[in-house]
């Protein structure tokens, strides 16, 4: 391995770096957005929201995140949609997560115990007070294992980004690959800048876990 | 709308043979991950001091590797580093097996610790044989709560064989996008049609599968 290589090619990674880190954080915060909406009108059943988001979820569920960035960016905008690569990635990024973030969290609003419903109201709450501060917060509680475990899975899933040409990592790894041929540190850099992205996340993650397995102990 | 191209010549036997070729590698790759997968698992549950630790270092390059930089390190890097020369195929077979496996094992791992050790005692002061007691009582609860998420693995699989089209393989999004090309002039819209398709293709793999490892997971809830 070639230090002057790693020293020449670190600028290009830090740029790609904090793209990719700001698309995929950006991702994440509407992946929750859409997902404890969906969750919320797929809970309540809510007449015709309550279907569409079933499907949605369904939909972005069980297909590639691949797949749905392609056609976000390059089939949409044949019928006059069009929209740049980066907010493709976030809205791609969005879609799928907010499908996998409903499924959490309606998880965690189905495990809240009809009981805690009927106490808060009988105590004189309102519908709304009783989602907002009775079942609402436990739920998040409840899903949140799942919900770390989401945010890991899209943060890996940014790696396919350079597919829509998005300048992130895994673009500039290739670039740099095809243009200098110093295969071992280009991937050695991708390697280490994905650890440093993901790593405090999945220790975070474990921990929360830990936690919360403590909590269901104590109950 | 660009869905005419689909009916153009033999598009769309094509486009479900560039399926085939995601699908198979998903299918080869799952195979292996559900046979290596037990055994790690059950050496993982087993608690032996070392092995232990280099488990737990293979799962957590796992959770925190995109499949899509393994993809890179044993397409371009192996063939670097160690001047072996893999074809595309062998490489993403061995990286979805490698993640597959991790996944797996946790899963078995997960399903052996989950059976308390009172079921055990009871098994033994009820007058079963170890034998017995695995056959009638430990195995069938295992069973129940491993194959609704092995079957679930396969679902994501076949979703993440999608990348293998980034290493050059020619599968159902390459396909798509050389239809695209072909029909540029002719059909200029083509780009929205058969990316739906193939959306809906993959939709059509996958829907069926996660439907009955939910119908399942349900079913033997315990």
């Amino acid at each position: 391995m070639n230090v002057d290589v790693l020293y020449s090619y670190f600028p290009k990674y830090a740029e790609a770096f904090i793209l990719t880190v700001k698309i995929g954080w950006l991702g994440i915060v509407l992946a929750l957005v859409i997902g404890i909406f969906s969750a919320f009108v797929t809970h309540f059943k809510i007449p015709v929201l309550g279907k569409i988001a079933g499907a949605y979820v369904e939909l972005f569920r069980n297909t590639p995140l691949l797949v749905q960035l392609f056609f976000i960016y390059f089939g949409l905008p044949k019928i006059g949609l069009s929209i740049s690569a980066e907010s493709c990635g976030i809205l791609g990024l969005g879609l799928l997560g907010g499908s996998y973030m409903s499924e959490a969290i309606r998880s965690g609003l189905d495990a809240v115990s009809k009981l805690q419903t009927q106490t808060a109201l009988a105590l004189g709450m309102t519908r709304l007070q009783v989602f907002l501060f009775v079942i609402f917060p436990e739920a998040v509680t409840l899903s949140l294992p799942a919900i770390i475990a989401n945010v890991i899975f899209l943060l890996k899933e940014t790696s396919v980004f350079s597919a829509i040409s998005l300048m992130d990592l895994m673009f500039t790894a290739k670039d740099l690959i095809g243009l200098y041929y110093d295969t071992t540190e280009a991937l050695f850099l991708l390697v280490m800048f994905y650890i440093v992205m993901l790593l405090p996340v999945s220790i975070l993650g474990s921990y929360a876990e830990k936690k919360y397995r403590y909590r269901m102990l104590g109950q | 709308m660009g869905f005419e191209v689909l009916f153009k010549g033999s598009n769309f036997i094509r486009l479900f043979q560039g399926l085939s070729v995601a699908l198979k590698i998903s299918m080869i790759s799952v195979v292996i991950s559900i046979a290596l997968g037990m055994v790690i698992g059950i050496l993982m549950a087993l608690d032996i001091p070392y092995l232990k630790s280099v488990f737990r270092i293979y799962l957590e390059i796992v959770r925190i590797m995109p499949q899509m930089v393994l993809l890179f390190i044993v397409y371009f890097g192996i063939t670097r580093m160690l001047g072996i020369s893999l074809s595309a195929e062998v490489s993403s077979i061995i990286v979805f097996s490698f993640w597959g496996t991790a996944e797996m094992s946790d899963l078995v791992r997960g399903a052996l610790k989950s059976i308390p050790l009172v079921q055990y005692e009871s098994s033994m002061a009820l007058g079963l044989t170890t034998l017995q007691t695995y056959i009638y009582v430990i195995i069938p609860q295992i069973v129940r709560r491993m194959i609704p998420q092995s079957i679930n693995l396969i679902t994501r699989m076949i979703k993440t064989t999608s990348l293998i089209m980034m290493i050059g393989i020619v599968e159902v999004l390459k396909v798509g996008q050389q239809i695209i090309e072909a029909n540029r002039k002719s059909s200029p819209n083509a780009a929205f049609g058969i990316f739906m398709t193939i959306m809906l293709l993959y939709f059509i793999a996958c829907w069926p599968i996660s439907r009955l490892s939910k119908y399942l997971e349900k079913k033997w809830e315990t």
